[in-house]
């Protein structure tokens, strides 16, 4: 059964995340395996500029609404135009990365379209009959559920970043790329994103981070988060946390690993004197390859590491900053 | 003015998971501890607090689930909510997003809140989508994992935090807000809350009472299938040595072995 893959690409001045990239090379490799196409919707005053790059990822057609009144994220009439699209598609399937934008406009999509929603998953797969298979983790990883969508029944997917592989780049693809007009009055809306604040000093953010330094309640005090970051900066990663020193204030929520935190996968994941309670393992157990330093050889953290060191981190971790700098150079 | 918290009874966070001998479904005796959801505390202290602020307004819990989701309720009432609604079914705890973002707009079209609040995910599903659907199915305002909420009448200002920064929201009431870690600094219930909210009404609902279906309920789109828990990690190893000795050898492993240097 030929079907078009809709992928909703997220551009923010003229560029796409890495997990556009990533769901845009997981509809191509369904639409070819049924014998479907893929297109990519992409909103913003240089949509139509900005999805020619697509072609080489995998797309066969940009529908890109030239509009500048959404360029910045406007929830309803992002919703409304994607649902007109799938509509007169006549899509099964509407792929979209699950970051922060596109898990909001995916839940306020499905609850337009009555169609159903597939959340966060780490593996999907197409069914011969025109349904979804797919796994995803629940209760911030300690479990893995399968879930499927029957087929015949439209479905918007969220696919969580850093999971799916690159799509290979073919620089001969071709791409057509067709206007779309945008489904609403963008005057009439009621609430608006009225403007996006980039802080001036840009932390890497934990949850798009290939490496993670993190620290807990073993630095004792605030400053000390110093040695943390001083690793995590020779390594090129981000600065991560446990929940007890957010909630005691050493360092803001944003950077909190785990089940009130953030859920990452990173390639690399540096456990500094956290203990590892259910809540943090819950957060990072999936992570490539993880390091635990800690004082207590009995701390639970030990039972996920790869590999341990049983020690004062107050010497340890300058030991390393200085081993990974001579390995750098 | 009035607002409607929206509270997922789930288990807590110190819970150990475990998938029942049928595979099907996660085991409900491996949880020992039910309560809200912790991001729904941000979202009851929020409103707690514009009443307080207004010195007036109304405060309302509204629960979807079974009978147990009363003590969850009561906590609220006992923490300051003036009263509570339990949509008492026990077929919506397991059921899919849209139907419950459906139960609770059915609610929503009744009391005519202001403000909905809730949190910015249940833990379980950590979907996050009800705030957006419920905005859909009202066709109201959202903004979702809001970190500041600022009123001004009927206008409205919000920040969230997405990927390395900060959306600034502007927009009218009546909306919904989905509350982060880090909008305010939740209380526990007072002694006196908890005497004064066994006087407090709660109200139980049927979804049939709200004018929804059989067949909304029982025919979800998505099905959960299989639970398993995730692979067990391979055994590590420790580094032995003094710090200098183990620091090498530690960078020495990650470049060679696990070739993530």
């Amino acid at each position: 059964m030929s079907a078009t893959i809709l992928v909703f690409a997220e551009c923010r001045d003229g560029e796409f995340k890495r997990s556009s990239h990533e769901a845009i090379g997981v509809a191509r490799r369904i639409a070819d395996a049924c014998g479907g196409s893929v297109g990519v919707v992409v909103l913003g005053a240089r949509a139509a500029a900005a999805g020619a790059s697509l072609a080489a990822h995998g797309a066969d057609r940009v529908l890109a609404c030239n509009d500048e009144t959404l360029d910045l994220y406007q929830g309803q009439a992002y919703a409304a135009t994607l649902a007109a699209v799938v509509d007169q598609e006549s899509a099964e399937l509407m792929i979209v990365a699950a970051s922060a934008m596109g898990k909001d406009v995916a839940a306020r999509l499905a609850a337009r379209l009555e169609s159903a929603l597939a959340c966060d998953l780490t593996e999907i797969d197409w069914t011969p009959e025109g349904g979804l298979r797919g796994t995803r983790p629940v209760y911030s990883g300690k479990a893995l559920a399968s879930v499927s969508v029957p087929g015949g029944t439209r479905t918007v997917a969220t696919l969580r970043p850093n999971t799916f592989p690159l799509p290979a780049v073919d620089a001969g693809r071709q791409v057509t790329i067709e206007t779309i007009a945008c489904a609403l009055d963008t005057t009439t809306l009621r609430v608006r994103t009225v403007r996006v604040e980039i802080p001036e000093k840009q932390e890497l953010d934990v949850a798009e981070a290939s490496i993670i330094v993190s620290g807990g309640r073993g630095l004792k005090e605030a400053a000390n988060f110093s040695l943390v970051r001083e690793l995590a900066d020779v390594l090129g990663g981000a600065v991560g946390a446990s929940r007890a020193v957010v909630d005691a204030g050493w360092i803001p929520h944003a950077h909190q690993v785990g089940q009130t935190g953030k859920v990452v996968s990173p390639q690399l994941y540096i456990a500094c004197g956290i203990s590892g309670a259910i809540q943090h393992l819950a957060g990072m157990s999936t992570s490539g390859t993880i390091v635990a330093i800690n004082k207590d050889p009995e701390a639970s953290i030990f039972k996920v590491a790869n590999y341990g060191i049983v020690g004062d981190l107050f010497e340890i971790l300058p030991a390393l900053t200085k081993a990974v700098r001579a390995h750098m150079s | 003015m009035k607002f409607l918290v929206c509270i997922k009874h789930v288990p807590d966070t110190e819970t150990k998971v475990a998938v029942h001998a049928d595979g099907k479904r996660l085991d409900p005796q491996a949880v020992t501890q039910w309560g809200a959801s912790p991001y729904d505390e941000y979202a009851l202290e929020q409103a707690l607090r514009f009443r307080e602020a207004a010195s007036e307004g109304d405060v309302v819990v509204v629960c979807a689930g079974p009978q147990a989701c009363k003590t969850t309720l009561r906590t609220a009432l006992a923490t300051g909510a003036d009263r509570a609604i339990l949509i008492d079914d026990d077929r919506l705890e397991a059921a899919e997003s849209l139907t419950r973002a459906k139960v609770l707009a059915a609610v929503i079209a009744r009391q005519q809140p202001d403000i909905v609040l809730l949190g910015k995910y249940g833990v379980g599903t950590d979907e996050g989508s009800t705030a957006p659907m419920l905005a859909e199915l009202m066709d109201w305002p959202h903004v979702a994992a809001i970190s500041s909420l600022t009123l001004d009448g009927q206008s409205f200002t919000a920040s969230r935090a997405v990927e390395g920064a900060v959306e600034i929201h502007e927009g009218t009431l009546p909306a919904v807000f989905s509350c982060d870690k880090g909008l305010n600094d939740p209380r526990l219930p007072s002694l006196r809350g908890i005497m004064q909210s066994k006087k407090k009404p709660l109200e139980t609902l049927t979804p049939g009472e709200l004018g929804l279906a059989d067949d909304e309920l029982d025919g979800s789109k998505l099905s959960w299938d299989a639970f398993a828990l995730p692979p067990a990690r391979p055994s590590g190893r420790l580094i032995e040595g003094d710090p200098e000795t183990a620091a090498r050898e530690l960078v020495r492993l990650l470049h060679e072995e696990a070739k993530v240097l």
